[in-house]
């Protein structure tokens, strides 16, 4: 018995050790290096729209980040081979560091760091479910589910369309209005890039809200909730009834 | 007794409120050490913990006692002086909360009214700020220090404090503010309010606060999710400086003043200050060793000071309405108004700005309606932010919000970012989950945090399912112990103090998982 206990454990362990390369791609943590393909390596060219061209001086990393973020969102713009919409090919990277004149490593260094550099394809909408505990015990995992069952892909996959990606970012930060899910707009290039918050969604309203970007509608973006105003209590709110005075202001001359 | 002295014990809120969360059976103790009799008489013998704080509690009774009869001589002789006796002191308040709106500073706080320059003006923004500037940079710290205020970030250091620690006198580098907005703590959502609700708010404070600190220039560090809060805040900025109120002479002060807007790209480690620093440089958010502090050696290598989004936002308040307005809201050292975040399992969760130092009962109840399914369905709450110890319900029963009274019962404010778990919860899960968040937001900088919060995520995952042995949660213990105190940054510490208030609070839980899974693998072994 104990015999069979023990060779019990060992399958266990080697099959924990089997799965652990998948079981990092799924969780959120994007892998921290890269691996050349077909539609991302650096020989393939890549050219900057105006909008999202860096236009500062030599050795200037200062908003690296923000230049970076302006280059996430371009869309393709005539006869640019590599259409990118919403992540960084390495061959954008390396043209980002020759314009501002630094080594390739500085900005591959800012775009591994930080969790909104999609560094593989995603979708022109990439759908993002807040998954850390105060919007996990509101039901963020049912949310997750829900969109990844109507999609019909896995997390991080991007559906045949090319349309849509699911992904699932760390604490985003409403709280108050958990379950949330986040919309990154990449359809319409740098200029027309909004990452909008749906907040206090159900599994039916996040359908909802996904087949309404499909159709190309705008859904309304704050909370789904109707009987919320923002971050309010859901009902009305208990505090701040009435019209705002502007407070008394002391005698400043006199202190 | 003499009007003037009081014993340690008297005052409601020292030695006796250590102890009053903690044990019921010691409620008496109250009423007999206010009169300083020997508190070993009337201490219940109601097992080993009862006497260890009673123990406690004599020892500190003890050296009042003895500081008392010796200023009772003192008093015997300057009583055949005649002096007239002084006036009692105020009654001091004991109940907190029940804040009215004319004394809320965030009246925008829903995004009801017009957030940006006519409706801030209108809400009493932008009043009278060139006298306040003209005032000059002593005075506007003198004023910080009066109030009390403690940093909103989650550390709770006094900011007049901390903003006296800035350079007097320029040795040639500039100065600078940089305010905190880079809100990723779990469980926290105030400053997105403030920045798109009360943009006008934030940009008075910073100029405030940096004629307080004598910088020249303010950068805003948002997080880089707030899109849409940003573009209300540059919208706020450029209505700022068209009216002269920031920039060259802003206000009409002569006081030249600028600012930046910064913004990220998803780090929750850029929250901490010095990753802040190196996130603005535009290089990984990774922390800078301390010392040298950001107020030596900070942004570009110049004097720097980081603060919360709300520290900063209410200091035009305080400084309009009077220090000792604000520090008559809260306890002693707990002075002010605050942005509670409820979320979880309460009936409407919510964002709601309320006295210090108010019970928390009193504050789910009044704006929350509650904890799902009625207060006896709760099961823990974590009062301020992921990073804090949890809190299991008979603590939750009557701990009152503020700095010191949590660290009493050993969590903490931290954010004022209160989630609620009721019973139906798996607490281990959640704080599983809890451990795979600082996991993944560790900048890998030192080894405790990089490896730690990996091990004590992995072997969280397995306590869930109680795939481990008792022996375990004893040496889960020991890592938090490990990598606490021993990094770079508190996100060691942070990412420990979850794990360690699981322990502390809910190990039979935990053991009963463990037995649970041992008995079912017999079954199927023998099976």
């Amino acid at each position: 018995m104990l015999g069979r206990l023990a060779s019990r454990r060992l399958t266990e362990i080697r099959q924990v050790f089997r799965q652990s390369p998948q079981a990092t791609r799924s969780l959120s943590a994007a892998l921290n290096y890269h691996l050349d393909s077909p539609d991302n390596n650096p020989d393939l060219p890549w050219e900057f729209s105006d909008a999202n061209k860096p236009k500062t001086g030599k050795g200037d990393i200062v908003s690296l980040s923000v230049k970076l973020q302006a280059v996430c969102s371009h869309s393709s713009a005539g006869s640019c081979t590599t259409a990118a919409w919403g992540w960084l090919p390495v061959s954008a990277m390396n043209a980002v560091a020759k314009v501002i004149e630094v080594a390739p490593i500085r900005v591959y260094e800012v775009a591994t760091f930080y969790s909104m550099f999609n560094r593989a394809k995603v979708g022109k909408y990439h759908l993002l479910v807040c998954g850390t505990t105060p919007c996990m015990i509101r039901g963020s995992r049912d949310i997750e589910d829900a969109l990844l069952k109507h999609l019909g892909v896995k997390r991080n996959e991007v559906t045949k369309d090319g349309l849509f990606s699911v992904g699932e970012m760390e604490c985003m930060g409403c709280c108050v209005n958990a379950p949330m899910i986040t919309v990154a707009d990449y359809s319409n290039g740098s200029e027309g890039y909004t990452y909008n918050y749906y907040e206090d969604v159900t599994p039916k309203r996040v359908v909802e809200i996904v087949e309404a970007l499909r159709r190309g509608e705008k859904p309304p973006r704050g909370t789904q909730n109707p009987q919320r105003i923002n971050c309010g209590p859901e009902g009305g709110n208990t505090t701040l009834l009435g019209e705002p005075k502007p407070p008394p202001c002391r005698d400043l001359d006199a202190c | 007794m003499p009007q003037h002295i009081k014993p340690v014990g008297c005052e409601p809120f020292g030695a006796v409120e250590f102890i009053f969360p903690v044990h019921h059976s010691i409620k008496k103790l109250h009423c007999y050490i206010s009169y300083g009799m020997d508190v070993s008489l009337v201490v219940p013998m109601k097992g080993v913990l009862s006497l260890q704080r009673a123990a406690v509690l004599s020892r500190l009774n003890g050296n009042s006692r003895v500081a008392a009869r010796l200023f009772s001589t003192q008093s015997a002789t300057t009583a055949n002086t005649a002096q007239p006796p002084p006036p009692p002191p105020p009654p001091e308040k004991t109940h907190f909360g029940g804040l009215k709106d004319e004394d809320r500073i965030f009246t925008n706080l829903y995004g009801i009214h017009d957030p940006f320059l006519k409706g801030a003006m209108k809400r009493g923004d932008w009043y009278r700020t060139k006298d306040i500037v003209i005032k000059g940079s002593d005075w506007i710290v003198n004023e910080m220090k009066k109030s009390g205020l403690r940093g909103r970030g989650g550390a709770g250091f006094p900011s007049g404090l901390k903003w006296s620690f800035m350079p007097k006198v320029s040795d040639g580098r500039p100065s600078y503010l940089v305010v905190n907005a880079d809100e990723s703590e779990p469980g926290t959502c105030k400053d997105r309010e403030i920045m798109r609700n009360d943009p006008h708010r934030l940009l008075e404070g910073c100029l405030i606060a940096g004629v307080g600190m004598r910088a020249t220039a303010a950068y805003i560090y948002i997080r880089g999710e707030y899109v849409n809060e940003r573009l209300n805040l540059e919208k706020a900025r450029k209505e700022a400086y068209a009216a002269g109120l920031l920039g060259k002479n802003a206000c009409g002060s002569g006081y030249d003043f600028d600012v930046h807007i910064h913004f990220g790209a998803g780090a929750y480690i850029c929250g901490e200050e010095t990753a802040l620093l190196e996130s603005l440089e535009g290089k990984q958010g990774k922390p800078r060793l301390k010392p040298p502090f950001p107020a030596n050696a900070g942004l570009y290598g110049c004097p720097t000071t980081v603060t919360n989004v709300e520290t900063v936002a209410v200091s035009p308040t305080i400084l309009r309405r009077g220090p000792e307005w604000f520090s008559s809201f809260g306890r002693k050292n707990n002075s002010g108004t605050k942005l509670f975040c409820i979320s979880g399992h309460v009936n409407k969760p919510c964002t709601v700005e309320e006295e210090m130092s108010i019970s928390l009962k009193e504050l789910l109840e009044r704006h929350c309606g509650g904890v799902r399914g009625g207060w006896d369905n709760l099961l823990a709450v974590i009062p301020g932010g992921s990073s804090v110890p949890l809190l299991p319900k008979h603590i939750c029963e009557d701990v009152l919000m503020d700095f010191d009274a949590l660290k009493a019962v050993q969590s903490g404010l931290g954010t004022a970012a209160v989630i609620v778990m009721d019973k139906s919860t798996d607490v281990v899960d959640a704080i599983a989950r809890l451990s795979y968040f600082y996991k993944h937001e560790s900048c890998g900088q030192c080894t405790p945090c990089r490896e730690g919060t990996g091990w004590l995520w992995m072997i969280m995952e397995r306590m869930k399912t109680g795939n481990a042995k008792l022996e375990e949660i004893d040496m889960l213990q020991e890592v938090t112990k490990q990598i606490e105190g021993h990094t770079i940054c508190a996100l060691g510490d942070a990412a420990a103090w979850p794990v360690q208030g699981l322990i502390r609070h809910f190990r039979p839980e935990l053991e009963r998982r463990i037995r649970e899974h041992a008995e079912r693998e017999l079954l199927q072994a023998a099976a």
